[in-house]
C-alpha cells in the first residue's frame, strides 16, 4: 500500500514548475517525464550512478530519522518544562514482548508443578540430601582446548573430577559412576580440536540432557579476569520460565552444591535467552553505593538537587573469571545415556523454530513448546511422532 | 570344451574376471576358492572345482563336476555347511572323498579364513561405534547469528547484576554486606587525621627491621626460589584483585584491623606478618647453610 501511495502521490501533485511545463512543450515527450515515479537505485544499470544514488538516498533516511528523534526528544523536554505527561516513549519491537503468552510458563502458585518437583529425580540433591558429585570426561579423542576447558569447569563446579575416557563405552561410565555414588556425569565432546557438544547425565536414572556448545571463550582470553577461589558458588538461572526450561533449569542446578557460601562472592550464571543459555561465571561482585545519579542530573539541572541528593544508589560490579559459553538444547532424554532404545521427553527440530518474519506476531520458541514437553512418567510406547495432544495423555 | 583349451583361451587372450595389478593377477570370480588367477584355481577351467561361498553369513559348499559341464543351470552343486567350525570339515571331508587333495586343502584353508571373519563381523557388530554426522554449514551459520542477536538482546551484566542487588535486598547476604559505609568512612578519616600516624610509626619501626633483614636474605631468596615465591604470588594477586574492586567490605573481620585494613598502611603491614614468617624461614635456612 505505502509504495501504491509513494507512487500516486507525486501524480497527483502537479510536480514540475512553470518552466518545466514549458520544457514539457517543446519537448514533446510527455509520457516520459509524466513518469512521476522516483527511480529506484536497483532500476539503475550503471554500477557508478546506482551506488551514488542509493547513497543519496540513504543519507535522506538516516537524515529523516534524526530529525524525528529530535523532534521526539523535544517534546518531551517541553512536556517536562511545562509540567505535563511526557509523551509515550517508543519502545521497539523484540522477539521478546511480541512473545505469544504461554500457558506452560510456570507460575509460582502451580501445586501440579510443585508435587511434580518433590517427584522429580532432582529432588534429592537440591533438598540437600545428598551432596552433589559431578564426574567429568570427555569423549574418545581430546585435544585441542578441550582439556583447558574442562580443568576450568572443574574450577566451576565443586566436587567434580575428571576421568579419562579411554575407549569405554559411555554405558560402561554411567555404571562406574553409579557404583561411586556420583549424582551427574558430565561428557565434553570435541570436534576438530574444539569442544562444541555437551551431555549432562544425571544418575542415577535421571535425564539426559545434550547440548550443543559454541562460542567458549577460556579464561586467559577474557581481559581482566580474575582467578576463582574453592568457595561454593552461589547460582543465578535466568529466564528457565516454561516446563522444560524449569527441567532443564532444575538439572543444572543439582550439579551445584545448595549451599552457596556467600563470603566467596562467586556467582555461576546460567542465562536464558531465546533458547540459547548463556553461561558467565564472575568472581567479586561487590555492592557499593554510589551517587553517580547526583553527578548526571547536576549537568542537566542544578534546581533539582532536592530530588538527586537523598538517593544513594547501590550499584554491583563484577568481575568475570572462568570460562564463558553458550548452549543450546538439543536433545533431553528420559534416563542415562541410550541412543538406539531411549526415550527422548525433547528434541529440538529445526521447523519449530521457524517464525514468521512478516508476520510478526507468532514466535514459537521450542523453549515454550508445551505439547512437546513429557510429565515425568512419559509410558513407553510413545513416540515423538505421534499427535502432541495424545502424547500428552 | 577341454580345460586346457579354456584355459589357454583365458589365460592367453582374454578373461573378464582377470585384474592385473602390480601384486601379481588376481581374479574377480565369485566361485573362485583362492583368488589367485592360475591353472589349478580357476573356477572355469576346471570342470572339477569346489569352494566355499558366503551367503548372509551362511557358509555353502559349492561343487561342480564335468558331468554336469553341459548343464550350466544344474552346474553347481551346494551345500550348507553347519556353523561349527569342525563340523563344517566333517562335511567338507565327507562331500570331497576322493577329490584332489590340493582341492580339499585350500578349501579348507578357505573355511578357516571365512569363519574368522565372520567371528570378527560379529564382534564388530556389536561394538559401540561413534557415528558420523554432518553438520549443516548453513545452519551452523543461522545459529551463531542466532545467538549473537540473543545475546545482546540477554543484556548479561545488566541481568546478573540486577538479580544479585535484589538478593541483597531480599538479605540472601545476611550481615556480609551490610556495613554502616559512612560510619566507617568517618572513622577512617579520624584515624588518618590523629590516630593512625601514631599506629603507623609503630608499624613501620617493625617493618624498617624485618626489610632490612629482608635484604640482607636477597641473595639467598634468588638462590632458594620455590615456596616462599609462590606464597609472594598469592598474595600479591589478592591484593592486586582487592586494589580493583575496592574490596573493603570483606566479610566480618577484627574491628581494630579491620579500620587498619581500610587503609593502605593496613595491607602493607598484613603483607608484612606474611613476609616475616618467610624471612624467619629464610633465616633458619641460612642458619642451616652457614
Amino acid at each position: 500500500m505505502a509504495k501504491e501511495r509513494k507512487r500516486r502521490q507525486p501524480a497527483d501533485a502537479p510536480p514540475p514548475g512553470d518552466d518545466d511545463e514549458g520544457r514539457d512543450h517543446r519537448r514533446e515527450k510527455k509520457p516520459r517525464k509524466e513518469r512521476p515515479d522516483p527511480v529506484l537505485p536497483s532500476q539503475i544499470k550503471n554500477k557508478d550512478k546506482r551506488k551514488e544514488v542509493h547513497a543519496k538516498l540513504k543519507r535522506e533516511k538516516k537524515a529523516q530519522k534524526r530529525k524525528l528523534a529530535r523532534e521526539r526528544g523535544q517534546a518531551a523536554q517541553r512536556a517536562v518544562e511545562l509540567g505535563e505527561q511526557p509523551p509515550e516513549k517508543l519502545v521497539p519491537r523484540t522477539i521478546e514482548n511480541t512473545r505469544e503468552p504461554d500457558e506452560t510458563v510456570c507460575r509460582p502458585d502451580d501445586q501440579e508443578l510443585f508435587a511434580g518437583n518433590d517427584a522429580d529425580e532432582f529432588n534429592a540433591v537440591l533438598k540437600q540430601q545428598t551432596t552433589p558429585k559431578v564426574l567429568i570426561t570427555t569423549c574418545r579423542f581430546n585435544s585441542g582446548r578441550g582439556p583447558a576447558f574442562i580443568e576450568e569447569l572443574m574450577q566451576v563446579i565443586p566436587n567434580s573430577c575428571y576421568v579419562k575416557r579411554g575407549t569405554y563405552e559411555l554405558k560402561k561410565i554411567v555404571e562406574y559412576a553409579n557404583h561411586r555414588d556420583f549424582t551427574s556425569l558430565v561428557v565434553v565432546h570435541t570436534n576438530r580440536r574444539e569442544p562444541d557438544a555437551l551431555l549432562i547425565i544425571n544418575l542415577p536414572a535421571g535425564p539426559t540432557a545434550h547440548f550443543k556448545l559454541s562460542k567458549l571463550i577460556l579464561r586467559k582470553d577474557i581481559k581482566n579476569h580474575g582467578n576463582p577461589t574453592s568457595h561454593k558458588p552461589e547460582l543465578v538461572l535466568n529466564n528457565f520460565t516454561t516446563r522444560l526450561g524449569h527441567r532443564v533449569g532444575r538439572m543444572i542446578q543439582s550439579l551445584f552444591p545448595q549451599d552457596p557460601n556467600f563470603r566467596g562472592r562467586r556467582v555461576v550464571t546460567f542465562h536464558n535467552q531465546r533458547d540459547y543459555i548463556f553461561f558467565r561465571h564472575h568472581r567479586r561482585y561487590i555492592f557499593e553505593m554510589k551517587e553517580n545519579k547526583i553527578a548526571s542530573k547536576d549537568k542537566k539541572a542544578k534546581t533539582s538537587e532536592s530530588k538527586s541528593q537523598p538517593e544513594k544508589q547501590v550499584i554491583c560490579r563484577l568481575q568475570e573469571c572462568g570460562p564463558r559459553f553458550t548452549l543450546k538444547l538439543l536433545t533431553l532424554q528420559h534416563g542415562t545415556f541410550d541412543t538406539k532404545n531411549g526415550e527422548y521427553e525433547w528434541v529440538h527440530k529445526m521447523y519449530h523454530q521457524i517464525c514468521c518474519h512478516t508476520k510478526v506476531v507468532i514466535i514459537q520458541l521450542p523453549w515454550d513448546y508445551t505439547s512437546l514437553f513429557l510429565p515425568f512418567s512419559p509410558s513407553k510406547n510413545l513416540s515423538l511422532l505421534a499427535p502432541c495432544s495424545s502424547r500428552l495423555l | 570344451m577341454s580345460d586346457d583349451v579354456i584355459w589357454h583361451c583365458i589365460r592367453h587372450n582374454h578373461c573378464s574376471f582377470m585384474a592385473k595389478i602390480t601384486t601379481g593377477i588376481f581374479c574377480r570370480n565369485p566361485y573362485n576358492a583362492t583368488g589367485i588367477c592360475n591353472r589349478s584355481s580357476c573356477p572355469l577351467a576346471n570342470s572339477r572345482y569346489a569352494t566355499i561361498r558366503d551367503h548372509d553369513g551362511i557358509f555353502y559348499l559349492y561343487m561342480k563336476t564335468a558331468e554336469r559341464a553341459h548343464l550350466p543351470n544344474k552346474l553347481w552343486e551346494r551345500v550348507k555347511l553347519p556353523r561349527n567350525y569342525e563340523k563344517a570339515m566333517e562335511v567338507i571331508n565327507k562331500h570331497l572323498e576322493f577329490w584332489p587333495k590340493l582341492l580339499v586343502h585350500k578349501i579348507k584353508q578357505r573355511l578357516t579364513k571365512m569363519t574368522q571373519y565372520r567371528i570378527r563381523m560379529r564382534k564388530l557388530q556389536l561394538k559401540v561405534r561413534e557415528k558420523v554426522m554432518t553438520m549443516p554449514r548453513k545452519e551452523t551459520q543461522r545459529h551463531l547469528r542466532r545467538m549473537d542477536k540473543a545475546e545482546k538482546a540477554a543484556q548479561l551484566e545488566k541481568n546478573i547484576e540486577s538479580e544479585l542487588k535484589e538478593r541483597l535486598k531480599k538479605g540472601v547476604y545476611g550481615d556480609i554486606y551490610n556495613y554502616p559505609f559512612k560510619e566507617f568512612d568517618t572513622i577512617l578519616e579520624m584515624e588518618k587525621d590523629d590516630v593512625a600516624p601514631a599506629e603507623e610509626e609503630e608499624e613501620e619501626e617493625v617493618e624498617y627491621v624485618e626489610g632490612d633483614d629482608e635484604m640482607d636474605d636477597m641473595e639467598d631468596i634468588e638462590d632458594f626460589g620455590g615456596l616462599p615465591d609462590d606464597e609472594d604470588d598469592d598474595d600479591n594477586d589478592g591484593e592486586t584483585d582487592e586494589d580493583d574492586l575496592s574490596d573493603e567490605p570483606v566479610a566480618k573481620k577484627p574491628k581494630g584491623r579491620g579500620s587498619d585494613l581500610r587503609s593502605n598502611i593496613g595491607k602493607k603491614s598484613k603483607k608484612l606478618i606474611t613476609e616475616v614468617e618467610r624471612d624467619d624461614d629464610m633465616g633458619t635456612r641460612r642458619r642451616t647453610r652457614m
